[in-house]
C-alpha cells in the first residue's frame, strides 16, 4: 500500500518539459469541455429567474438581467401538482434502487464464486437478454395485458430494477473481494447468506455507492416508463410532469388550475420562464450525489466480462 | 480463480438428474440469493420474449396477446410496403456508427488528457462538471436546448441578430441536424464514458510506467504505447455492448430533440421512434411488432457475427 502512494506521488511531479506541455493541454481541452458541460445549467437557473417580458424581449442570455422570481411564485402558487409527482419519483426512487442494489450485488457475488460450477451459463442466462429482446411492443403489451400494470406503481418501478450492465460490474468488483475471506467464513460454519450479509456486502461500498447513484439516477430521471404506462395525472412523475409542461400548456393548465380559483387567464402565464423554473426544479438535488460519491466511482466502475 | 467445487468422492459419480439435484441442494444457498434476479429476468426479459408471436398475429383486445389469430406474414408484408423500412434502418445505423465512434474517440481522449492533469483539485472539479449532463433527462436537455437553438428567443439566433446578421431557423434545418444529434450525444455521454476508461487507466500497473521513463519515453510515447493498449480491452468491451443495439436509436433522444418535427423527421427518424409511433398513435400492434421482432433480429445477427469475428482474431477481447 505504500509502495503504491510513493509511486502515485512520483507520477504527480512534473519532471520533464513533455510533461508540463501535456498538463497544460489537458487543462485547457478539459476545461473547456467542463465549461461546455456547465454553461446549459447555468443559463437554465439564470432564466428562471428573469421576468417573462425580458424573455420574449431579449432572449435567453448568459448575463443575468431583469431578475424576478415570478416563476417560481407560480409555480409553488398551487404546489399540489408539483409535490405529488415529486413524491411519486422520490418513493419510486427510493424502492427501486433498493431492489436494484440488492438483486445486482446479490447476483453478482454468485456469479464470481469459483466454486459455483453454474455460474457461467447462468451469467450467460442473464447475459443473453441483452443479445436478444422483445423490444417496446411485447413489453408493453406483456406489461398492460397480462401484468396489469397500467396506471400503477409497478410500472415505474419494476421494468427498471435489473440491469445485465449493473450484474457485470458487481461481478467485475466483487472478484477483487479476495475469496479466501469467502471459504474462511464457511470454514467457521456461516452459509452463504450470512457470508454475503456480514462480510461481503460491508466490502463493497464503492460498488453499492456506484451502482446506487445510476440505478438511482435512472428512476429519477425517468419519463418513458411513465410515458408509456401512467395515464392518470396523480401517476406522473416529476420529469413526466416537466415534459408535458415544456411539449403543451396542458401542464401549465394543470398547475393554474389546480387552486380551483386561480384567476389568471393562460396568455398571463409565464409560460417561459416557468418552463425554465421547472426544469430546474426537475433537476432536483440528485445532482449533487455526485461529490460525495466520486471517489468510490473509480473502484466502482470496472468493466470486467460475462465470463469466468 | 479456477477453485474446483469440492464435491465428495461419492455422489460425484453420481449422473444426470440425480447429480442435478445433489448439486441444487449443495448450492442451496446461493441459489436462494440469485433467486429473485432469476425471476425477474425470466418475468421481465424472458416472458415479453414470447409476446414476439404478436408479430405474426392479428392482435384484438378480446383475445388477448397470446390467443388472438394467426395473420401469417402479413403484418411484415405491410411493414415492407410501406417503403419506410430501409430508410429507417440506414438511419439508425448511421447515426449509431457516428455515436458509436464519435463517442469512443472522445472518452477515450479526454480520459487520458484528466489522467495527465496534474493539478488535484482542478482534475477533480472538471470532472465533476463534465458528469453533469448524465445526470438530467432527455427532458431538462430538450429545455436547454431550446434555450441554445430555438429561433425566437435562443442564444445562438440572438448572439447572430446582436451581430447584424439574420439567424436560421436551426430547428427546421435538415443539414445540421444530423451534426447536432452526434454533438449532443456526446455531450450527454462524455463524463459517464470517461469515468469508465478513468477506472480503467487508474488500474493499470504504475511500474510500467516508471520503467518506460527510465528508458527514456516521453509522454507521448508512452499514452501511445501502454495507456492506449492497456485500455483496448475495456474499449473492446464497450465497442461490443453500443454495438449490441446498433439498430436500436437512443429513444430518449430522438423523441425529446426531434419528437414530431416532421421537417428533421425525414432526415432522423430511427426505428425506435417509428415503432413508438405506430403503437401509440395508429395501435398498430401488430405492424410494430414485426418492426420491432426485425430489429431485435438485425441485433442479435450483428453482435453474434462480430462477436465470432472478434473471438477468432483474440478470444480475450470476445464478450461471451
Amino acid at each position: 500500500m505504500t509502495e503504491l502512494t510513493t509511486s502515485v506521488k512520483v507520477r504527480n511531479k512534473i519532471r520533464h518539459k513533455d510533461e508540463m506541455t501535456i498538463n497544460i493541454l489537458a487543462c485547457i481541452v478539459v476545461g473547456l469541455v467542463a465549461f461546455i458541460s456547465l454553461v446549459p445549467f447555468y443559463v437554465i437557473i439564470v432564466s428562471s429567474f428573469r421576468s417573462e417580458a425580458s424573455i420574449i424581449a431579449k432572449g435567453h442570455s448568459l448575463i443575468p438581467q431583469d431578475l424576478s422570481t415570478t416563476a417560481y411564485e407560480y409555480i409553488f402558487r398551487t404546489p399540489k401538482t408539483i409535490i405529488r409527482a415529486y413524491a411519486n419519483t422520490i418513493l419510486v426512487t427510493l424502492v427501486g434502487t433498493f431492489l436494484a442494489v440488492m438483486m445486482a450485488t446479490m447476483t453478482g457475488y454468485v456469479l464470481q464464486r469459483p466454486d459455483f460450477d453454474w455460474r457461467n451459463k447462468i451469467a450467460f442466462f442473464f447475459f443473453f437478454t441483452t443479445l436478444f429482446n422483445g423490444g417496446l411492443v411485447p413489453t408493453y403489451m406483456i406489461m398492460t395485458q397480462i401484468f396489469k400494470f397500467k396506471n400503477s406503481y409497478h410500472a415505474l418501478i419494476l421494468p427498471m430494477a435489473f440491469s445485465v450492465w449493473n450484474m457485470i460490474i458487481s461481478k467485475t468488483f466483487m472478484r477483487s473481494i479476495s475469496y479466501e475471506l469467502t471459504e474462511a467464513a464457511k470454514i467457521d460454519g456461516a452459509n452463504d447468506i450470512r457470508i454475503f450479509f456480514t462480510i461481503i456486502f460491508p466490502l463493497a461500498r464503492p460498488l453499492v455507492a456506484t451502482i446506487g447513484l445510476f440505478t438511482a439516477l435512472g428512476y429519477w430521471n425517468d419519463w418513458y416508463q411513465c410515458m408509456l404506462y401512467e395515464s392518470k395525472e396523480e401517476m406522473y412523475n416529476l420529469q413526466f410532469f416537466l415534459n408535458e409542461i415544456i411539449n403543451g400548456i396542458q401542464g401549465l393548465k394543470a398547475i393554474a388550475s389546480m387552486g380551483g380559483t386561480v384567476d389568471i387567464s393562460l396568455d398571463a402565464l409565464p409560460s417561459e420562464t416557468m418552463k425554465m423554473a421547472m426544469t430546474v426544479v426537475a433537476i432536483g438535488p440528485i445532482i449533487f450525489l455526485y461529490p460525495f460519491v466520486q471517489k468510490f466511482f473509480v473502484k466502482g466502475l470496472t468493466i470486467g466480462s460475462v465470463k469466468g | 480463480m479456477a477453485k474446483k467445487t469440492e464435491v465428495p468422492a461419492g455422489p460425484i459419480q453420481r449422473k444426470g438428474f440425480r447429480r442435478f439435484v445433489y448439486k441444487a441442494v449443495h448450492y442451496k444457498w446461493l441459489l436462494l440469493m440469485l433467486l429473485p434476479s432469476l425471476v425477474y429476468i425470466i418475468l421481465f426479459a424472458y416472458l415479453p420474449l414470447t409476446g414476439l408471436v404478436l408479430a405474426f398475429k392479428k392482435f384484438n383486445y378480446r383475445d388477448g396477446v397470446y390467443l388472438s389469430p394467426w395473420n401469417g406474414l402479413n403484418n411484415f408484408k405491410f411493414l415492407i410496403i410501406s417503403k419506410k423500412l430501409w430508410p429507417l434502418t440506414r438511419n439508425t445505423l448511421l447515426y449509431n456508427v457516428a455515436f458509436i465512434v464519435t463517442g469512443l474517440i472522445c472518452q477515450v481522449g479526454l480520459a487520458i488528457l484528466i489522467n495527465e492533469i496534474r493539478i488535484k483539485t482542478y482534475k477533480k472539479v472538471t470532472q465533476s462538471m463534465i458528469m453533469l449532463p448524465y445526470f438530467i433527462s432527455w427532458v431538462v436537455v430538450s429545455a436547454m436546448f431550446t434555450a441554445f437553438f430555438g429561433y425566437e428567443q435562443g442564444i445562438f439566433s440572438n448572439l447572430i441578430r446582436s451581430l447584424g446578421g439574420t439567424p436560421s431557423n436551426l430547428t427546421q434545418e435538415k443539414k445540421t441536424w444530423p451534426f447536432i444529434l452526434v454533438f449532443m450525444h456526446i455531450w450527454k455521454g462524455l463524463g459517464y464514458g470517461t469515468v469508465v476508461y478513468l477506472a480503467a487507466i487508474t488500474g493499470i500497473d504504475q511500474e510500467i510506467y516508471e520503467a518506460a521513463e527510465v528508458d527514456g519515453a516521453n509522454v507521448w510515447q508512452r499514452i501511445r504505447f501502454i495507456t492506449i493498449p492497456s485500455l483496448r480491452p475495456t474499449m473492446m468491451t464497450m465497442f461490443l455492448l453500443a454495438l449490441g443495439n446498433v439498430f436500436r436509436g437512443d429513444f430518449g433522444m430522438f423523441y425529446q430533440l426531434v419528437g414530431s418535427n416532421a421537417k428533421i423527421l425525414e432526415i432522423a427518424d430511427v426505428l425506435d421512434l417509428f415503432i413508438y409511433r405506430i403503437l401509440i398513435s395508429n395501435n398498430d400492434i401488430g405492424m410494430s411488432s414485426a418492426a420491432g421482432l426485425y430489429q431485435s433480429v438485425l441485433c442479435f445477427v450483428t453482435i453474434v457475427t462480430v462477436n465470432k469475428v472478434i473471438k477468432l482474431a483474440n478470444p480475450d477481447y470476445a464478450l461471451f
